[in-house]
């Protein structure tokens, strides 16, 4: 036993690495479908590495390497330090405000020379760590108020952080925390009330009032017809019914349109509509106070998202079913899709291998997160259990959100395509995130505190 | 570790499941069942570049290329790559100042883009060519010139019949979809640019190439599998004589009028010159749209195809016909005689018609010296023929011939914007008259080719071919075969031989005699060449312009030689006043000696051409109008010309709709003729010659009074 342990391939779970290596060297061919041009002189540019796919396919090494490395320490190192690393992530974000290099409008960015560290990013990692250690510690009980207290705040502190740097984006990625705590017995009704708000506001967004006030009618009514038989028995529940409808359509149909209507000014609902490449549908109103030049760079500003959206639907929709055939896109090659390689690098995979690629990679990463839940349930420790899930919210939120922006069901906030994105921090980060669980699911049979 | 918890993986499970399906199922409506997005991509990252074939070339009968291509060059400029450029030299080479400079390259970028090559200057002069190409490498490679193909005319000839190409406007685009034209597209707009457009143009080649975000070609898409080549456009070989269309050019210079030659046996325009005339190169450089509105705006019209396009009364060069229709009904025999005692008076002597030489006549001197009273009385006879039941089915008749002749109606020439001309019907003159309220006498000038009667230049050359013929022509053309073959059925028709009413030969031998005298000892003599047996007929025609009576028209019309007819000819000179005989016969004379005997040797013919080629016959009223132009051109911008509507509106095409406005006339001859129902009978409607403008300020009642006709 004790001379298998120090082979650090032993042990390990192999699904989640695999999965883990195709989905990222996919990442790289759709970098690569990106940039490259038919007079490109391919291997000048790999060992240049001047280009994108050539930085990216470096940082794949460097992955290698921090991976390896990772499982060759000990597991105790994660569950003795996550409170002192915590306490350094929220310095390093602090440490931003002061050294802080400004990217794309946030000053998130730490320069490091060889490559610029986004605290938001990394922190996601102690957080975990911090919320497994909180919730796997024998005092902990999470049915008490205050413990459900403590462990929100160790996830919504980042927040903070993340909203006074300008990255709203990456601040809601640690609501996602609330999956883990859920799981570890978290009332439900906050997952619900959180993710029922989320749906709406998005469906307000995308779908018509009156189609969208039908549809909850119809909800309303199948749902009681199902429960009919809990209904007869006790009829609280057909007022929680009509009232969670009551309040529903009412947030639809009156308070969604006043408040686009009243209390944002015009461009504001221009710009939340062109997040989701709608236009505003709710323009008949005055536009108020605002200087003329500022409002025009705004409207640009919304333009230009609203590009981003449509160019990207175009790119994805012109795909078909088994796409355009690698490096045939013509979006891609004509540069259409603004930030192609980073944020919107699904376009690239769905313009060129269509709707079966498309399926495909889904399919990966369904794969991936199932196989984490998997992992998960298998554990003794409940810090690894915890850990898990959370990898698994993190890299869930990430890749539904960046994919709903890419084909238009969800606004465009700059979230990254976990492994296929191109760029080092967020690669880095879900390495880490992902080769710690690998590390620590090599234990399993231990029960780690 | 509380159990119940662990109920909750499957929640969790089914949460990460349903928004991965609901991904699939966005994806599968995107992606599988809209094709929006399949049209959105191929509008913005596919171009379909248009490749331009070379037109056809247009040759002569002598297979010199009378309209051919050559290649001038487009500067273009690429807005982004400017940086570090001398403008200060540019701008000196393209003659124009920096703040132009700055203006035109700000308008491009508004344009097109930064990134983007846009044309800076169009079709350079040469001029500038010789200059940039010296210094281009200083520019680039911002910087370029680009060639393109434009239509060149190496004789500067025959631009009447040739035509040009223009950009195509929202117009023609509207008669002509789904024939692949856009915007911006050249097309012929006049001559036989406009006739053969179809087989000129050639076959459009498609490139398909990838389009970047800054509406860049990058490649070509699939390395040009989708690709279709350019076939260049067919050349035509017309029968065009470049060298008698050059010499007719040059006799008509200052003169308003037209000359038509016909070979006889094959149908085929050898010249058709109309004057005044334009070069036609002047209309394919740069200053095109300049160009063109001058000529445009000229009074004498230069524009106009006189030959097809311009009607007249044919004069005596009518009477002719009506010899044939005479002999041939029987009326009179070549031995018929009527004397002239100083007019007509079959209608009584109210309103005699005149006649100059007195005498006693039979048919061949009546054609030689030209007589009135002698025509008079042929179609007086015709008319009034106990034969036919009413004077309905007599005109009706008479007509039938003059249509057999190829009179009042298109002939169907290959050359556009023809015109129909005019025969006056039965149905006219019960709409003018009333029923049964007209007779001879109300339109005997008819008879000597005044009056209702109009023909277009090209006409009366056909009706030369016809008689040289002795009973037949073929429809004229001018384009004789094309260059692999006819596939669209153009040319079938002109191979056809027309041969409307069996006349027998010996009635064309005696119209031939006589008008073998016209030339010999008669009107024409001004026509004779040694050696050469011309027939021909002089006419004098008289003519009204805004009412007003002008100076007359010297018509000549003729063919020769005699026996074997090689080329029926026509000319007139507008409004030259004197007669027939005076100008028109020795310009004929002089085209016929060029094209038979191939070149003018003979000293004293060489001094007359150059005496016919210096005479200034344009009328007085042409500079009346062009001074009147001038000053109002110093005095107010164009603008104003607009909204006084002086200018009505400049479009690329001369077409005329001449039907509609023919309607327009018969509407007012109608009102005026229940306004002013006066005794006066013979109150006849006057079509005049040319002018587009006037054509609605027609006086309508012009009286022919005393005729004197040669």
């Amino acid at each position: 036993m004790y001379e298998k342990r120090t082979l650090v391939t032993n042990n390990k779970d192999w699904v989640l690495i695999w999965l883990y290596i195709i989905i990222a060297l996919i990442g790289l061919v759709c970098i690569f479908s990106v940039e490259y041009k038919v007079d490109d002189d391919f291997f000048k540019s790999i060992i240049g590495f001047k280009k994108n796919y050539s930085k990216q396919f470096i940082y794949l090494i460097v992955c290698f390497v921090l991976a390896t490395f990772i499982l060759l320490m000990d597991s105790k190192f994660f569950t003795a330090t996550p409170n002192l690393l915590y306490v350094f992530g929220i310095l390093l974000m602090m440490a931003t405000f002061v050294v802080g290099k400004a990217v794309n409008g946030s000053r998130s960015w730490i320069p490091l020379g060889f490559m610029n560290l986004q605290p938001v990013e990394t922190c996601k990692i102690f957080t975990a760590l911090a919320l497994a250690k909180y919730l796997s510690r024998p005092e902990t009980d999470f049915t008490k108020t205050k413990a459900q207290l403590t462990a929100s705040g160790i996830c919504f502190l980042p927040v903070l952080f993340s909203l006074l740097q300008n990255e709203t984006g990456l601040a809601l990625v640690y609501f996602t925390f609330l999956l883990p705590m859920y799981r570890e017995g978290f009332p439900p009704v906050y997952l619900i009330l959180g993710a029922s708000l989320g749906i709406l506001l998005v469906v307000t967004l995308l779908f018509p009032t009156f189609q969208l006030i039908i549809a909850l009618s119809a909800i309303a009514l199948i749902t009681s017809y199902f429960l009919r038989k809990k209904i007869k028995r006790e009829k609280a529940i057909l007022v929680v019914i009509a009232s969670a409808w009551a309040l529903s359509t009412l947030f639809v149909g009156v308070a969604v349109p006043f408040i686009f209507k009243h209390v944002f000014q015009k461009y504001q609902a221009d710009r939340i509509f062109s997040m989701v490449g709608r236009d505003n549908p709710f323009v008949e109103q005055n536009t108020g106070s605002i200087s003329p030049t500022a409002q025009i760079e705004k409207t640009n500003k919304a333009d230009k998202e609203n590009y981003n959206v449509k160019q990207s639907k175009i790119a994805i929709g012109s795909g078909g079913v088994f796409g355009k055939g690698f490096l045939k896109g013509t979006q891609t090659q004509g540069d259409f899709v603004p930030e192609q390689h980073t944020d919107f690098i699904f376009t690239s995979l769905g313009e060129n291998f269509g709707f079966v690629g498309c399926t495909f990679l889904m399919l990966l990463y369904l794969g991936l997160l199932l196989r984490i839940v998997f992992i998960a349930e298998r554990q003794r420790s409940t810090f690894t259990r915890v850990y898990a899930y959370s990898v698994a919210a993190i890299i869930f939120f990430h890749v539904a959100i960046n994919i709903c922006m890419t084909i238009g069901l969800a606004p465009v906030i700059g979230i990254t395509l976990p492994l296929m994105s191109y760029g080092g921090s967020s690669l880095f980060t879900f390495t880490i995130l992902i080769f710690i669980l690998v590390r620590l699911d090599a234990d399993r049979q231990m029960v780690l505190r | 570790m509380p159990v119940y918890n662990e109920s909750r993986k499957n929640i969790i499970r089914l949460i990460f499941i349903a928004l991965f399906v609901i991904i699939i199922i966005r994806l599968f409506t995107l992606q599988v069942i809209t094709s929006k997005y399949k049209i959105l991509a191929e509008d913005q990252g596919m171009f379909r570049k248009v490749v331009y074939p070379d037109r056809g070339i247009i040759y002569d009968r002598k297979k010199n290329a009378i309209l051919q291509n050559t290649n001038i060059s487009d500067l273009m400029v690429t807005p982004n790559k400017l940086k570090g450029i001398d403008t200060m030299e540019l701008c000196k080479i393209l003659d124009i100042d920096t703040l132009q400079f700055k203006k035109k390259i700000i308008e491009l970028i508004i344009k097109y883009g930064r990134s983007r090559p846009a044309v800076f200057e169009a079709l350079l002069s040469e001029e500038k060519m010789a200059k940039l190409n010296e210094s281009l490498y200083k520019f680039a490679p911002a910087f370029y010139l680009q060639e393109r193909s434009v239509r060149s005319f190496p004789f500067d000839a025959a631009a009447n019949v040739l035509g040009y190409t223009a950009e195509v406007d929202t117009n023609f685009l509207k008669k002509h979809p789904g024939e692949g034209y856009v915007a911006g597209d050249y097309a012929g707009m006049t001559g036989l640019e406009r006739t053969y457009e179809k087989i000129l143009m050639g076959q459009r080649g498609i490139e398909y190439w990838k389009r970047d975000n800054k509406n860049r070609l990058t490649e070509r898409l699939e390395k040009g599998t989708y690709d279709t080549t350019a076939i260049a456009g067919q050349n035509l070989f017309t029968s065009i004589d470049i060298e008698l269309q050059q010499l007719g050019e040059k006799l008509m210079q200052n003169k308003l009028g037209s000359i038509v030659a016909i070979d006889p046996r094959t149908g085929g325009i050898l010249a058709m010159v109309s004057a005044p005339t334009y070069h036609p190169n002047y209309l394919t450089g740069s200053e095109r749209r300049k160009r063109f509105s001058e000529l445009f705006l000229n009074p004498a019209l230069p524009l106009l195809n006189r030959t097809v396009s311009a009607t007249y009364s044919p004069g005596s060069t009518f009477k002719t016909l009506q010899a044939l229709i005479g002999l041939h009904e029987s009326v009179i025999t070549t031995d018929t005689r009527f004397s002239c005692s100083g007019a007509f008076y079959g209608c009584g002597s109210g309103r005699p018609m005149k006649c100059l030489d007195f005498g006693t006549f039979d048919l061949r001197n009546a054609i030689t010296i030209s007589d009135n009273t002698y025509f008079a009385n042929v179609m007086q006879r015709v008319i009034n023929n106990p034969k036919y039941p009413d004077i309905d089915s007599a005109l009706t008749h008479w007509d039938q011939y003059m249509y057999g002749f190829g009179l009042g109606h298109r002939l169907g020439v290959d050359v556009p914007s023809e015109k129909t001309g005019n025969i006056p019907t039965p149905a006219y003159f019960n709409k003018v008259y009333g029923k049964g309220k007209w007779n001879f006498c109300n339109f005997r000038s008819v008879s000597i080719g005044q009056g209702e009667v109009d023909v277009t230049p090209l006409q009366v050359a056909n009706e030369m071919a016809y008689i040289a013929n002795k009973g037949w022509y073929y429809i004229p053309h001018v384009v004789d075969s094309i260059e692999g073959g006819d596939h669209f059925d153009l040319l079938n028709k002109y191979h056809k031989k027309i041969r409307p009413t069996f006349i027998p030969d010996s009635i064309f031998e005696a119209v031939h005699d006589g008008m073998q005298g016209v030339v010999d000892r008669g009107t024409g003599a001004g026509a004779k060449i040694k050696d050469i047996v011309i027939c021909g007929k002089t006419g004098t025609v008289e003519n009204y312009y805004r009412g007003v009576k002008q100076q007359n028209h010297s018509f000549f019309c003729g063919f020769a030689p005699r026996d074997n007819p090689r080329i029926a000819i026509m000319c007139v000179v507008e409004n030259s006043g004197h007669f027939g005989g005076t100008y028109a016969a020795p310009i004929v004379g002089l085209m016929i000696e060029k094209y038979l005997k191939d070149s003018i040797t003979d000293k004293a013919r060489l001094d007359r051409l150059d005496q016919l080629t210096k005479l200034n016959l344009m009328p007085p009223r042409i500079f009346i109008e062009l001074r009147k132009q001038d000053s109002m051109r110093h005095s107010k911008d164009s603008a104003y010309l607009f909204a006084k509507g002086y200018i009505k509106s400049i479009r690329d095409t001369v077409g005329i709709d001449e039907d509609q406005i023919d309607k327009e006339e018969l509407e007012k001859a109608k009102k005026d003729k229940s306004d002013n129902d006066k005794p006066e009978k013979d109150t006849l409607i006057k079509q005049n010659a040319i002018l587009l403008n006037d054509k609605k300020n027609n006086h309508l009642a012009d009286s022919i009074k005393g005729k004197r006709q040669h």
